[in-house]
C-alpha cells in the first residue's frame, strides 16, 4: 500500500507548472487536493515518475466574483466552498459541497481535482455540466477554455490532455427567481452516490419557467443533461402531473450502470423519483424566492 | 529512490528531515517522529484512523506526502493533552466507553477535537454525520455518539 517512486516538484506559478508538464508529458500528474489520486497511487492502479503539486500555486486558489460568474481557482477545497459567502452566488455549487467525501476529505479535497477526476458519481461534474460551466485551461502555448458539455469524457476521463492544466472553472451566475436543489441517494453519508440530481429552475415574470438545467450523475459513465426534461418544462406552469412526467423524460433513454451496490433498474427509479422530488422543490423555492 | 529534506511543526515540535518523497505523512510521523498514536488502517483515506490535525483542519494523513507538509503546523493526538493527562474528548471517550480494541481511536478522537472547536454545540444527526469518516470496526458506534455529546456538553462553558 504505498505508491510507486516519484519525482517531486512543487512550483509556485502556473507558468512552471504547465512547462513541466509539456516537459514531461504523460509521465507526469498534477496533485492538488490528492483524495483521489493518492488512493491509486497507493493501490498501484496509477503510476507516474513524476507529480507536480499545485498546492504552492497561489493563483489557483480561491474565488472571484465576476460579471455573470463566480471563477473557482481549481485548487479552492470544498471545504472553503462550505464556507464561502461568495459561493453562496451559485447555490447549486454551495449545496453539493457538503455531500461530497466526509468533511476531512473536504478539507484537503479541490473544487479542480474533482472535475479533473471525473468520477461518474461525482457532484461537481454534474453540477458544472447542469449550469454549463466553462473550464480555463493552461498550456505553454496559452490559455483557453472549454465548456462543461466537452470536457466530461467517460469515466475518470476528460478532454484534458498531458500538457493541459485546469486552473479554474467559471459558474454562470442566475439572477431572478429562482430555486436549486442537489439530491442524492448513499448507501451511508460520506459514500459515492449510488445516482443524485442537480436542478435550477428559473421563473419569468409571469411565474412561467424560463430556463431549467438538470444533470443526474451516477447514472452513466459521465453526468448527464436531461434535455428532454428541460424543453418540456420551459414555458410552463407545471402541476405535479407534468412534473412527473419531465422526470420521466429525465431517465427515459438512459442505461444506468448494474453493481454490486444497485442494479441498473434501481438506479433508474431512484434518479426518476429524484429528479421529480428535486423539481418539485426548486419550483418551490422559486416561487418563494 | 528521489528524496527531500524538509522542515515542519509536530505538536509545537521542529522537525527537520530528509524523506523519501513517496513517504506519506502517516508514515513519516510514525518512522521519523516515532509519534505512533496515528494509526494506519486502510492506507487509501476511507478508514480515518490516520486523521491528524493540519494547520487548524482535520486530514487524512495517509493522503499527504510528507514532502507536502513543508512549513506546516501538525498536531498528532498526542498533542491533544500534555502527557498523562487526558483532553475533555478523551476522557469523554473514556467515561462513556467510546472505544473497544481503540485501534480506531486516535482518529475518532483528532477528528472530534477538529470539529467541536469549528462546531461547538452540534446536533445529534449533526454528529452521526461527522463521525461517518471514521470506520470502528468493533462497531461501538454508540459509545462514540455518547462520548462527543459528553465532550460537547463538558466544553460549553455554563452561562
Amino acid at each position: 500500500m504505498k505508491p510507486a517512486p516519484f519525482e517531486y516538484h512543487a512550483p509556485d506559478t502556473v507558468a512552471d507548472v504547465v512547462a513541466l508538464l509539456a516537459e514531461h508529458g504523460d509521465e507526469i500528474k498534477p496533485l492538488a487536493g490528492g483524495q483521489s489520486l493518492v488512493p491509486m497511487l497507493a493501490l498501484r492502479l496509477t503510476r507516474f515518475e513524476h507529480l507536480v503539486d499545485l498546492n504552492r500555486v497561489a493563483e489557483l486558489d480561491g474565488l472571484r466574483r465576476d460579471n455573470g460568474s463566480l471563477t473557482v481557482g481549481a485548487t479552492t477545497r470544498q471545504a472553503t466552498i462550505e464556507r464561502s459567502e461568495l459561493a453562496q452566488a451559485v447555490p447549486l455549487l454551495a449545496r453539493a459541497a457538503p455531500l461530497i467525501g466526509h468533511f476531512q476529505i473536504r478539507n484537503r479535497g479541490t473544487v479542480g481535482g474533482s472535475l479533473a477526476h471525473a468520477d461518474p458519481a461525482a457532484e461537481l461534474p454534474a453540477v458544472a455540466l447542469a449550469l454549463d460551466a466553462h473550464m480555463e485551461i493552461a498550456t505553454n502555448a496559452g490559455r483557453h477554455t472549454v465548456p462543461a458539455a466537452d470536457f466530461f469524457v467517460g469515466t475518470w476521463t476528460t478532454s484534458l490532455e498531458p500538457d493541459e492544466l485546469l486552473t479554474a472553472v467559471q459558474f454562470p451566475v442566475w439572477d431572478g427567481r429562482c430555486g436549486f436543489v442537489v439530491d442524492e441517494v448513499a448507501r451511508r453519508a460520506g459514500d459515492f452516490a449510488l445516482t443524485g440530481v442537480t436542478a435550477g429552475l428559473q421563473l419569468d415574470a409571469n411565474g412561467a419557467i424560463q430556463r431549467a438545467a438538470i444533470a443526474l450523475f451516477g447514472m452513466a459513465s459521465t453526468p448527464v443533461r436531461a434535455p428532454a426534461a428541460e424543453t418540456a418544462l420551459i414555458g410552463s406552469h407545471p402541476d405535479p402531473a407534468a412534473i412527473r412526467e419531465a422526470a420521466d423524460l429525465a431517465v427515459r433513454d438512459l442505461e444506468p450502470p448494474d453493481d454490486v451496490h444497485a442494479s441498473s433498474t434501481y438506479r433508474r427509479s431512484v434518479g426518476r423519483h429524484l429528479v421529480e422530488r428535486s423539481l418539485t422543490r426548486a419550483l418551490d423555492e422559486a416561487h418563494h424566492a | 529512490m528521489p528524496e527531500r529534506t524538509i522542515s515542519l511543526t509536530v505538536n509545537g515540535t521542529a522537525h527537520h528531515a530528509t524523506v523519501e518523497t513517496r513517504k506519506t505523512l502517516a508514515d513519516f510521523l510514525r518512522e521519523d517522529c516515532v509519534l505512533t498514536g496515528t494509526h494506519l488502517g486502510c492506507e487509501h483515506g476511507v478508514c480515518g484512523a490516520c486523521t491528524v490535525i493540519i494547520n487548524g483542519d482535520a486530514v487524512r494523513s495517509c493522503l499527504m506526502f510528507a514532502v507536502q507538509a513543508e512549513g506546516a503546523e501538525i498536531t498528532t493526538v498526542e498533542g491533544l493533552a500534555p502527557a498523562g493527562e487526558l483532553s475533555p474528548i478523551q476522557e469523554a471517550f473514556r467515561a462513556e466507553h467510546g472505544l473497544q480494541c481503540g485501534f480506531c481511536t486516535p482518529g475518532f478522537v483528532v477528528s472530534v477535537h477538529a470539529y467541536l472547536a469549528e462546531h461547538p454545540q452540534p446536533t445529534h444527526d449533526e454528529i452521526l454525520e461527522m463521525l461517518s469518516g471514521n470506520l470502528c470496526r468493533c462497531t461501538g458506534y454508540q459509545g462514540i455518539v455518547r462520548a462527543v455529546e459528553r465532550a460537547a456538553h463538558s466544553m460549553t462553558p455554563n452561562p
